[in-house]
């Protein structure tokens, strides 16, 4: 499950993300491996939107990214790529679904037409009567309700979850070797959740496509993922296969995340655990360890960051680290 | 967190944290400076007009016709040999006064019309208020100045009118939208349900609420009746001779094109100088109020 | 609806034209005129009958290009109207595509780079632009290019028919003062209309499918911005039309703004109340055109009607 660099298909090493002065995103470096699929969670804020923009080099205009984003099979570096090498990589070897299902889509495009589109780009369908016949198969892998018709209606006909699906359609459409998710399902009604993460889930198996699934959800990240990835303040705090971290993370914002997604956790008054403290502004963050003024365990040695204990695929930066055994 | 989120973070950054905020290029609003020194000139040029001008402008003075540049006549002088600049700074004088008395009307009679067919409960009087209203946009200022020319005769005072009517409609329109806006808002809903009255309501809440909005609306509605009252002056549907008007200066030299072209460049500089400062003035006071808006038209 | 605005237009029209000035016999003859001969006139006019028969009088013959007969020349204003109105449409059709041919890459280009120079220039020139009236511009480009370099004729008009070549010629520089005018005031709005769609999720979608910026804009973009666009087109259409009559009196063209004006200059008041109608007609249908292109391009209001 590991990722060794060797056969890992995405690999970031030291991925920063800023604007003029200000960081936003610092250092991040992971891998994926084929197939695998990686969870990477985090308060908003915490800069793990940004990173999967930068991985697709579709950041807002006036942010930059720095360091290093590879992928297999591509020879080029994916970081300050030119447009037309990105052009080739996005919706083809690598590709995203978005949060917002309801404003993703052209309003005034054919869905049909939208999902044809990103075969009738990359080639992968010689004409638009095939790609035409290949829309109708891919709504029917993701479940849509009548695949022959579907295609020709317009999004506002469909609901939100319907769109999502179409979104995860054009995503799935080429085969990528990528799939970057950001938050899926979180606008989407309770009820549709569930069944738009198995459709997700099936699509990444059988494209074998690896997966990172950005979240702040950890029941989800539970279901969904194999290995977790958590950022905080801009930086990589912990990373290691989901049941170990969630078990027994040793970073005490994770402590922390997990303890306030717990509802059986109440204190003596009722009240939930929580994180003291609020997530700063973007790019205002302590320098050294982020976390260190909501930190209960911070002192003064935070003001220096404490660089990364461990291996690559598990791993984390603190100076106090929470227990060995977990809690 | 999405991109956009991050994007807006670092439009505001946290407050604590203002002393790290990235420097914005010159926020000093160019179009606003500009603007208000345009208009600023006008303005003082025909102020000045009232107790200055280098000579009558309407003084005919035959044996210095067509006089070029000079001590004399620093803006040369035109075919009865009437001072240019002397009839530039009067003719602002027209130009405002047409442009007040137009804007004015039209703000005074097009804001509470509005803003009763935004409050009125019965679907009928906002309707019909609106009708009307679209019924009065298919006739704009130049071809209403034309109509009532032909019937009352061409003079300052039709032309003024017209303009006027003619600009009802899209106050009426701002002031409307804005009104629907700020009555679905939760303070207005709780001066409702506290069973305040609609006229205060409407003095309290609404009119403050649009009045940024209409401020901005009368700039650029300024600048659409200088325009037209240059085109009426120039037909010969605006202000009657000799009072002195920048579109009959135009008209006056068109004849003279091949002779002395000066004698357009200057009224033809005056009015776009007018135009573009009441425009760029709408803009920046626009971006004043509405700050999100400042990438827009 | 469109039916209905043009009942009422027309009641406007007549009311202010032909009620709001007295009768034409009076005007015509004076006050010190004795009753008979008067009345003598008032029946040669039909405007001794109840004001209700005179509109609809009137307002049926329309639709056949009937307007009457001139109180003052007693000529039928109808087939005048139509060949001047031919006229007008040459100059406003040729100055709307000239402005739409400048507009849209010039606000493309503007709002794809508006933090660059080049965006601010164009922008700029967009508001200089807006600053000059029509007639102002036909009156530059005729010293520029009539007197001083002579390259083309100050004013006039000659048919298509009778020689192509000449009507060319004639027909540059005033379409060319239309257009410019309109071309600046387009061009802020497909900026404006572009800017906001460049924000859109969807075009980010359509990035990351894997479209280059400017191909993802042209694909995705256009059609969305040309939804405000056409509104302001069709505004802008309206004050074409009015600008025409203006920059026909600048370049002598014998269009409907000279027919509207000479009949002012006459007090010929039915063919004024027929080429008003005529405009505020062309206003209308300009302005229920622009509502069924909204239908067309967009597909959520297809199900609303």
């Amino acid at each position: 499950m590991s990722s060794a660099a060797g056969n890992a298909v995405l690999t970031v090493a030291g991925l920063s993300v800023g604007v003029r002065d200000l960081r936003l995103v610092t250092d991040v470096s992971f891998s994926l491996g084929p197939g695998e699929r990686v969870g990477l969670i985090g308060e908003s804020g915490s800069g793990k939107s940004l990173t999967a923009l930068s991985l697709m080099g579709l950041l807002p205009e006036g942010l930059r990214a720095a360091g290093s984003v590879r992928m297999a099979a591509v020879d080029h570096d994916l970081v300050d790529a030119s447009e037309r090498d990105m052009t080739r990589v996005r919706g083809d070897r690598m590709a995203m679904v978005f949060q917002e299902p309801m404003t993703a889509l052209n309003p005034l495009m054919r869905v049909g037409d939208q999902v044809a589109e990103v075969m009738l780009l990359h080639d992968t369908q010689p004409d638009r009567r095939s790609a035409r016949a290949a829309v109708t198969e891919l709504f029917q892998r993701v479940h849509l309700p009548d695949p022959e018709r579907m295609p020709g209606s317009y999004p506002h006909q469909l609901s939100g979850g319907q769109r999502q699906r179409i979104m995860l359609a054009i995503a799935l459409a080429n085969n990528p070797s990528v799939l970057i998710c950001d938050e899926p399902t979180t606008a989407l009604d309770v009820t549709v959740q569930a069944l738009m993460l198995e459709e997700i889930l099936a699509g990444v198996e059988r494209e074998g496509s690896a997966l990172l699934f950005i979240t702040h959800d950890l029941p989800v990240v539970a279901m969904v993922c194999q290995r977790v990835l958590v950022m905080y303040g801009g930086r990589l705090v912990e990373s290691g296969p989901v049941r170990e971290v969630f078990t027994s993370p040793r970073h005490p914002y994770t402590a922390g995340l997990l303890a306030s997604s717990r509802f059986e956790e109440s204190d003596t008054a009722g009240r939930l655990p929580t994180i003291s403290g609020s997530v700063p502004a973007a790019g205002h963050f302590p320098a050294g360890c982020p976390f260190r003024d909501r930190c209960p365990a911070a002192t003064e040695e935070c003001a220096e960051w404490p660089g990364w204990t461990g291996g690559a695929a598990h791993g984390f930066a603190c100076w106090h680290p929470v227990g060995r055994t977990g809690q | 967190m999405t991109a956009a989120d991050a994007a807006g973070a670092l439009r505001e950054p946290g407050t604590q944290a203002a002393a790290a905020r990235p420097p914005r290029r010159g926020r000093a609003n160019p179009n606003l400076v500009i603007g208000a020194v345009l208009v600023g000139l006008v303005v003082g040029m025909a102020l000045t007009s009232f107790v200055w001008t280098p000579y009558n402008p309407t003084r005919v003075d035959t044996p210095a016709r067509l006089a070029g540049y000079g001590a004399d006549h620093w803006l040369g002088t035109d075919k009865f040999g009437r001072d240019v600049l002397s009839q530039l700074m009067v003719g602002a004088r027209t130009t405002l006064f047409v442009g007040v008395v137009a804007v004015g009307v039209a703000a005074l009679s097009g804001t509470p019309v509005g803003v009763v067919a935004g409050m009125a409960r019965s679907r009928w009087l906002s309707e019909g208020i609106m009708r009307t209203n679209d019924l009065l946009l298919a006739f704009p200022a130049l071809l209403l100045a034309i109509m009532f020319g032909a019937v009352f005769g061409a003079s300052t005072l039709t032309a003024m009118i017209a303009i006027g009517v003619a600009t009802v409609p899209t106050f009426a329109r701002i002031a409307r939208a804005r009104t629907l806006q700020v009555m679905s808002t939760e303070y207005v809903l709780a001066a409702r349900a506290a069973g305040r009255t609609r006229l205060a309501i409407a003095l309290r809440h609404v009119l403050p609420n649009i009045f940024s909005l209409l401020i901005v609306q009368a700039s650029v509605s300024f600048a659409i009746a200088v325009l037209a009252e240059a085109a009426l002056s120039f037909l010969g549907f605006g202000t009657a001779p000799p009072t002195p008007s920048w579109g009959r200066m135009l008209q006056e030299a068109q004849e003279l094109l091949s002779v002395a072209p000066r004698l357009a460049v200057w009224p033809g500089l005056a009015i776009a100088l007018a135009v573009l400062g009441f425009n760029l003035l709408g803009d920046g006071l626009r971006d004043r109020f509405d700050p999100q808006l400042d990438d827009r038209r | 609806m469109f039916l209905a605005s043009l009942a009422l237009a027309s009641v406007t029209v007549f009311a202010f034209m032909s009620v709001l000035p007295g009768d034409p016999a009076r005007v015509a003859l004076g006050v010190t005129a004795d009753p008979e001969s008067v009345a003598q006139l008032q029946a040669r006019f039909g405007t001794d009958r109840p004001l209700a028969v005179q509109y609809l009088d009137w307002v049926s013959g329309l639709p056949t290009g009937d307007f009457g007969r001139s109180y003052v020349t007693e000529a039928t204003i109808g087939p005048q109207i139509v060949d001047r109105l031919l006229v007008t449409l040459w100059l406003v059709a040729t100055a709307s595509v000239l402005a739409l041919l400048v507009a849209v890459p010039a606000g493309v280009v503007a709002a794809v780079r508006h933090r660059r120079p080049s965006g601010a220039f164009l922008s700029g020139m967009s508001q200089v632009g807006i600053a000059i009236p029509s007639f102002l511009a036909g009156m530059l480009l005729i010293a520029l290019f009539a007197v001083h370099w002579g390259l083309l004729p100050a004013g006039g008009w000659t048919p298509p028919a009778q020689d192509p070549a000449r009507f060319v010629r004639l027909l540059i520089l005033p379409a060319l003062s239309l257009g410019v005018v309109q071309a600046a005031v387009l061009t802020r709005y497909v900026r404006s209309a572009i800017l906001d769609v460049l924000r859109e999720d969807y075009l980010r979608t359509a990035r990351a499918k894997g479209m280059g910026p400017y191909r993802a804009l042209i694909r995705h973009g256009l059609r969305n911005a040309a939804i405000p666009v056409v509104t302001v087109l069709g505004l802008q259409l309206a004050t074409l039309l009015i600008g025409a009559v203006v920059v026909e009196r600048v370049f002598v063209i014998p269009g409907l703004g000279s027919l509207l004006l000479d009949g002012v200059a006459n007090r010929d008041l039915l063919l004024v109340q027929g080429v008003v109608m005529v405009l505020v007609v062309a206003v209308l249908l300009v302005n229920y055109l622009v509502d069924v292109a909204y239908v067309v391009i967009d597909p959520r209001l297809r199900r609303a009607r």
